[in-house]
């Protein structure tokens, strides 16, 4: 038998190589930058060498023909070296203003949607959804898709009052981030347990464990070693699942979709915060959801005509306040709202101050 | 005769519409007939329109490892392979890309030309977490894919209960608000836990994220166990020239109401000649000021990183926001970056040590008590660590006495270094 390949266990590599050669001859040296249009920046390093950024939309999930594509128009245009945004924007760096209009003709003319920067709605963070991963209620590069047609607008554009995130998780565990609007599954019915297969698949202690609200034991059903679920105690979260594929959660109707706003993970102004669920109870409707866009750009429209300048979507709502918040996007307020433990006394009104 | 395309009147839906199609995508590739991937993308586009029309997922986990490695493939298997048997095995190999994203189109190019040798063609740029996804790997591919990816200088990053692959925001290469190496950083404590992550062996998973200051690009407070985020300890740099120009452009109104009364801590006024003042000490560094008037305003020389430690999303305790355990660390020397990396040896060991099995490093300290955790690793209590003192008086106190010497040698200790300082 050959020898086995040891594996070059290089890690995270040195970008230098990979580096536009701008942005290698002025690294930790930058003076100051300015955005002269949407989806594009101008940064002046302290040696008075200048670059331009484009920045484009793309469909993150990419087939090899797409990233050709974009290397192409990196070999003709910006010298052979590309970059990419945490939010899959693909960004391409010249050294002259004049290179910018040609750039943005070319990536226009393929197809890719030039913008992202500043007070736009950048691209939607998505996670793995049917495509492929193992726990997922519902699709995400779908739902970002049909988002994106409706948000493009406000892509290609910067008329927000500051930067709007989006993200979507397609399960809830949540591996996407937190956003100004995020769109989660949150199923609503326990898991329906296959007991044929519990004792052959899954480690059941580790799945007694993993269950945050301690509802799930060890029971002994038809003759066979398997779970039962307290489902007075179950909150549906699904945490079950991925150890013990046996534990059901996904369901083609009752597994919904819900928002969120006014998350931010920047320290900038206010401190970064948590989103918050303003509705639920969506239905799970490829292949473009719907009523998903309907009630996203109702958020994002109220914020866009209530905002003022450089406000993000918490620190509107911090200003204008919850009661105005629903007023103004027409969402109802319900039950479902309150946080409703002991733990939660922190997000109750504990003063007299009420709006009307 | 090749297999003919599978009919996706859902999918089709899709391919309208003004942003980019990543199921256009998927019928090139499923198209590309001359290409040993085509039937496998024909079966998965044949499988993605199923979970389309009963909204159910149909893959499932397994157990695909490249030699010496424990992660880094995400395995997938179908549970419909008998539908669709040429997309049966759709693994993943999550691939570390160059800190900072960035890619010359040669080394993007070789990455395509290995993918369409091994798998399906299909390439996600980027996953959450931060990886190139390669997606769509027979099992018996995945090691000669590998081999070629590793050949090309690229590794494998994180999986399951290890140190994950990282990020850092677009920092020094191009950002002038960028208060450290983000890329160096990075390198040198992900580098140094590549055991941890290519033979995972933690209670659960660990991210390292790093943001060259407090606009945090990478996402690190709300999604990494250790968060970096430069920042600095001196004054803000102010050119009071370009301060001026910026209010005679934008007007004195718009400079108060979107500068000057946008400061969380009122450390910002506006002088009767149009210059700034800034109160320094009650500057909390958030970059609100920096970023909007980026030629007048530029973060202090004194730079270093803030560490917060214990973001997470929801599994299984609910969301977590970091918090801070390192309040300041001057990064700029090589020694200096050598106590950065021994305070994330320092974190690990003792999570390693402490933390439940499938407890998260934030979930940890939430049962333990942040004042634990901190005597755990060796550091010592700042006020900048919390958002106020306890308002709850049912606590021990009869050790008060020797933990107030600890404060006052401190205190002393540190006038003196700047004593020491200011006398050099």
């Amino acid at each position: 038998m050959a020898l086995q390949r040891r594996p070059i266990e290089s890690g995270v590599i040195d970008p230098l190589p990979f580096m536009h050669p701008l942005l290698r001859r002025n690294y930790g040296t930058w003076k100051w930058h300015e955005r002269p249009r949407p989806g594009v920046l101008h940064h002046v390093a302290e040696s008075g060498e200048e670059v331009w950024t484009v920045r484009a939309g793309t469909q993150r999930q990419m087939d090899v023909y797409t990233i050709r594509k974009l290397c192409d128009i990196a070999d003709a245009f910006a010298d052979g070296f590309l970059r990419f945004t945490t939010r899959s924007n693909v960004e391409f760096m010249v050294d002259s203003a004049d290179k910018v209009a040609p750039l943005i003709a070319r990536l226009e003319a393929e197809g890719f949607p030039v913008g992202g920067t500043g007070n736009s709605v950048t691209m939607i963070s998505h996670t793995q959804g049917w495509l492929h991963c193992d726990i997922p209620a519902t699709d995400a590069s779908g739902v970002v898709k049909s988002l994106m047609d409706a948000l493009y607008h406000e892509f290609t554009h910067a008329e927000m009052p500051n930067q709007v995130k989006i993200t979507t998780s397609c399960c809830q565990i949540n591996c996407g981030g937190q956003g100004d609007i995020a769109i989660n599954v949150q199923h609503t019915k326990p898991p329906i347990i296959d007991h044929d297969l519990v004792a052959k698949i899954c480690e059941r202690p580790a799945v007694v464990a993993r269950c945050p609200t301690a509802a799930i034991r060890p029971a002994m059903v038809n003759g066979k070693p398997s779970l039962e679920v307290d489902e007075s105690k179950c909150v549906c979260c699904g945490a079950c699942f991925p150890p013990c594929p046996p534990m059901r959660i996904n369901d083609p109707v009752h597994s919904k979709l819900a928002i969120w706003v006014g998350g931010k993970h920047s320290s900038t102004r206010s401190k970064p915060t948590l989103h918050k669920l303003v509705a639920a109870g969506l239905p799970n409707n490829p292949p473009r959801w719907p009523e998903v866009t309907e009630i996203v750009l109702k958020i994002l429209y109220a914020y866009k005509g209530d905002a003022r300048p450089y406000e993000r979507m918490a620190e509107w709502i911090g200003r204008i306040g919850w009661a105005r918040f629903f007023e103004l996007t027409g969402l109802p307020f319900t039950k479902y709202h309150i946080d409703n433990w002991r733990g939660s006394r922190g997000s109750l009104n504990t003063s007299a101050q009420v709006r009307f | 005769m090749p297999k003919p395309m599978p009919e996706t009147p859902l999918l089709d839906e899709l391919e309208s519409g003004p942003w980019p199609s990543f199921v256009s995508g998927l019928k090139r590739l499923a198209a590309s007939d001359d290409k040993r991937y085509a039937p496998m993308m024909k079966d998965l586009l044949g499988q993605l329109e199923r979970s389309y029309e009963t909204r159910r997922g149909y893959w499932k986990g397994g157990t695909v490892s490249v030699s010496g490695y424990g992660a880094g493939v995400i395995p997938r298997f179908s549970e419909i392979a008998s539908e669709f048997p040429e997309s049966a095995e759709f693994h993943t190999l999550r691939v570390i890309p160059p800190a900072g994203t960035h890619y010359s189109t040669a080394m993007l190019r070789s990455l395509c030309d290995v993918w369409e040798k091994h798998g399906s063609g299909l390439i996600a740029l980027h996953g959450q977490t931060g990886d190139i996804m390669l997606q769509g790997c027979r099992s018996e591919n995945v090691q000669p894919c590998f081999d070629e990816v590793n050949e090309l200088g690229f590794d494998l990053g994180g999986a399951g209960a290890g140190v994950r692959s990282a990020i850092s925001c677009v920092g020094a290469a191009r950002c002038e608000h960028s208060c450290f190496d983000e890329a160096k950083a990075m390198r040198l404590l992900v580098n140094n836990f590549l055991d941890e992550m290519h033979r995972p062996s933690l209670p659960y998973k660990f991210k390292f994220k790093f943001s060259g200051c407090a606009n945090d690009c990478a996402n690190a407070i709300a999604r990494s166990d250790f968060a970096v985020f430069g920042t600095w300890r001196d004054d803000i740099q102010v050119d009071q020239d370009e301060v001026r120009a910026y209010v005679a452009r934008h007007g004195r109104k718009w400079t108060i109401d979107n500068i000057i009364r946008r400061c969380p801590t009122e450390a910002l006024s506006l002088n009767d000649d149009d210059s700034l003042e800034i109160d320094n000490k009650s500057c909390v560094r958030c970059m609100h000021c920096i970023n909007v008037m980026t030629k007048a305003l530029s973060p202090g020389r004194d730079r270093g990183v803030c560490v917060l430690i214990g973001g997470k999303r929801t599994l299984k305790t609910g969301d977590m926001l970091a918090t801070v355990v390192t309040p300041f660390l001057r990064l700029q020397d090589d020694a200096d970056y050598e106590k950065l990396l021994d305070l994330a040896k320092r974190v690990m060991d003792f999570y390693v040590e402490n933390a439940l099995e499938h407890e998260r490093i934030g979930e940890m300290i939430e049962r333990i008590g942040l004042v634990n955790f901190l005597a755990g690793i060796g550091a010592e209590v700042d006020p900048n660590m919390i958002n106020h003192p306890r308002t709850n008086s049912y606590v021990r106190t009869d050790g008060w006495e020797e933990e107030v010497a600890k404060w006052t040698a401190r205190k002393l200790a540190e006038a003196d270094a700047t004593a020491q300082a200011a006398a050099e």
